[in-house]
């Protein structure tokens, strides 16, 4: 009887299964290492310099010095005005398909519509307000444009995270709560939104990140250029963010420290943007803790 | 005792109001309404969504339309000449470096991303599966104007004197930023993928004795094929709609693109550079919404290929 042996072809595969373990550890540690790498960069080119006189301050046409404070304050003021549009539609539309759509032909074509909205490049967006706001209504390039346009974009994405959140609410949840006598909507207000909830808001994080440091649809519905004021609050102004500021600075301005003041507007935008990543979660850790309890 | 009940009931004093009135104020009537108002009010919202996509197709197709009012299809199409002030309009090389690009790209971004997937999915440890995924969700928050500039400040200087040329835009640039960008995307879809190979072909895999790297291979791999190229796919529009990063370090000059580091400029670039200056009555900018249109109908395109993707695999399974 001979006995069990390791012939040479299995000892090759196992060799090469030991190979290829580390090699795909090695890429892993080699991305790892690049995306550290990056936001190490652009934090520790910007970081140092930054100061509160820096993010209040007003932009300088000639001289060096000047700040970043009305597109940091637009920035905020477009993102909070598209959230104002976008958020009730997309989450809204976001419920119709999770909780209302019958299984039909016509669904899939709504969906199919929601998939394809998605899909569309910013850029067709910025064209789109464009059309509407500055060659149909002739209004120009205003926030208010700006605002409309960058909702546009960001309705498919926050009806399809709100989709996936309300239907991941268990079904006999939903079942007792019509056992005790609810109509539809009742039991959408009470059982299921706060049962959604978390990962609602996480998909508005998201979206609002994005939408942050969004810039072509800003740069073609918004423009190049703000008002010159700090906080104005008129929606027909010109309103140029932060995002589409650093673009400008790069490739028009003619200020002797354009390269610190992008360094800088690069490294806000990352900070600002991580920080709506992780910091409006907190809450919710909370009360989700609460609630395990 | 033999009191009428008109006594302790007053005829004039209404306690029974009338159930028309009654019901108006009820508040079941409340509920009702309202759980009807806000049925309409989610009906409303979706055809909102879909009144969205209509403007857009309306609007850039209209005006995109109007090309073809001045000169031909084939003008368009097929010839590399764009020099609007000169009325030449050709669009070709544009479309050709777009689909370079992208494919230039996908070539760089494929094989890490998917290499990636795996590692999460199926190697890694639970901890650092744990501490990846959130990690790459970092990098998909990055603004993409971010990664142009970066482009232009780290990775072109760095590009440079790699080469020895004297400028470092161009398709190479382009598509390793690119490649960062859509790292992410297509790296998150197929780990969802290839999570969801049932555990069963694992373990009748590792039953007839295979190693990790054949079950990887030769089964997992396989079986989530669909959902690995529905993300590769889902990189791709991502890919051809990106405007900012790619402008940055592109180099913008209206030609084919026939080395890595010959200045170029794709469809997006080329929209965003010029759409700003022209008169939106003009030829010019007739032919800048007709390749928005372009790529709109690529994207769509791409979207449906999903899509059949989905479907056939739900049939098989």
């Amino acid at each position: 009887m001979r006995e069990w042996t390791r012939t040479r072809k299995m000892q090759r595969s196992l060799v090469y299964d030991r190979l290829a373990t580390y090699g795909f550890y090695g890429l892993g540690t080699l991305v790892l290492l690049l995306i550290f790498w990056l936001l190490l960069t652009i934090l520790g080119k910007g970081l140092p310099g930054l100061s509160l006189e820096f993010l209040m301050k007003l932009p300088e046409d000639m001289d060096p010095g000047g700040g970043i404070g009305p597109v940091l304050f637009n920035s905020f003021y477009i993102l909070i005005l598209s959230l104002l549009i976008s958020v009730p539609i997309g989450v809204g539309a976001g419920i119709y398909m999770a909780e209302y759509a019958p299984p039909n032909k016509f669904t899939e074509v709504l969906r199919i519509c929601v998939e394809s909205l998605s899909s569309v490049p910013s850029i067709v967006f910025g064209m789109l307000g464009l059309a509407i706001f500055a060659e149909y209504f002739q209004i120009g390039l205003t926030i208010f444009g700006g605002a409309v346009s960058l909702a546009f974009l960001n309705l498919p994405m926050l009806a399809r995270v709100t989709e996936e959140a309300v239907r991941a609410v268990q079904n006999d949840v939903k079942n007792a709560s019509y056992a005790l006598g609810m109509t539809k909507f009742q039991c959408i207000r009470t059982v299921v939104i706060p049962m959604a909830m978390q990962g609602i808001v996480t998909g508005i994080c998201l979206v609002a990140g994005r939408a942050f440091g969004e810039s072509a649809v800003i740069l073609l519905t918004a423009g190049l250029s703000t008002s010159g004021e700090m906080w104005d609050f008129n929606l027909f102004s010109p309103g140029e963010t932060l995002a589409v500021h650093l673009w400008y600075v790069q490739s028009e301005a003619i200020v002797e420290d354009a390269r610190q003041i992008a360094d800088k507007s690069a490294a806000v935008l990352v900070i600002v943007v991580l920080l709506m990543n992780l910091l409006f979660r907190i809450p919710l850790w909370i009360s989700n803790r609460r609630l395990k309890k | 005792m033999s009191t009428p009940v008109q006594q302790y009931v007053p005829e004039e004093r209404q306690v029974l109001t009338p159930p028309a009135k009654r019901r108006r104020f009820s508040r079941s009537a409340r509920v009702r309404f309202t759980n009807r108002m806000f049925t309409y009010y989610f009906w409303f919202s979706i055809l909102a969504l879909c009144l969205v996509l209509g403007l857009v197709i309306f609007f850039i197709g209209k005006t995109a339309l109007l090309t073809f009012r001045d000169i031909s299809f084939a003008d368009f199409f097929l010839s590399f000449n764009w020099t609007p002030e000169e009325e030449h309009y050709g669009a070709a090389a544009f479309i050709i470096n777009t689909l370079s690009l992208t494919a230039l790209t996908l070539a760089l971004a494929v094989p890490v991303s998917v290499g990636l997937a795996v590692l999460i999915a199926e190697i890694a440890p639970g901890w650092l599966k744990n501490a990846m995924r959130p990690i790459l969700d970092l990098l998909v928050g990055v603004p993409s104007i971010v990664y142009g500039y970066l482009g232009l400040t780290v990775l072109i200087p760095f590009l440079r004197r790699l080469s020895g040329e004297n400028l470092g835009d161009g398709l190479l640039a382009a598509a390793l930023v690119l490649a960062l960008m859509v790292l992410p995307t297509i790296c998150r879809i197929s780990d969802d993928a290839i999570s969801a190979v049932p555990k069963k072909y694992r373990e009748a895999a590792y039953a007839m004795g295979s190693t990790r790297l054949q079950v990887m291979m030769r089964v997992v791999i396989p079986a989530a094929g669909r959902g690995i190229i529905a993300a590769v796919i889902m990189g791709m529009t991502r890919a051809i709609g990106e405007t900012m990063a790619v402008v940055m370090v592109i180099g913008n000059t209206a030609q084919l693109a026939k080395s890595l580091f010959t200045p170029a400029s794709v469809l997006t670039s080329n929209i965003v550079m010029q759409i700003s200056n022209v008169e939106f009555d003009s030829t010019w900018n007739y032919a800048l919404h007709m390749m928005a249109f372009l790529l709109l109908i690529i994207s769509f395109v791409l979207i449906l290929f999903i899509r059949y993707l989905g479907r056939k695999g739900r049939e098989q399974a």
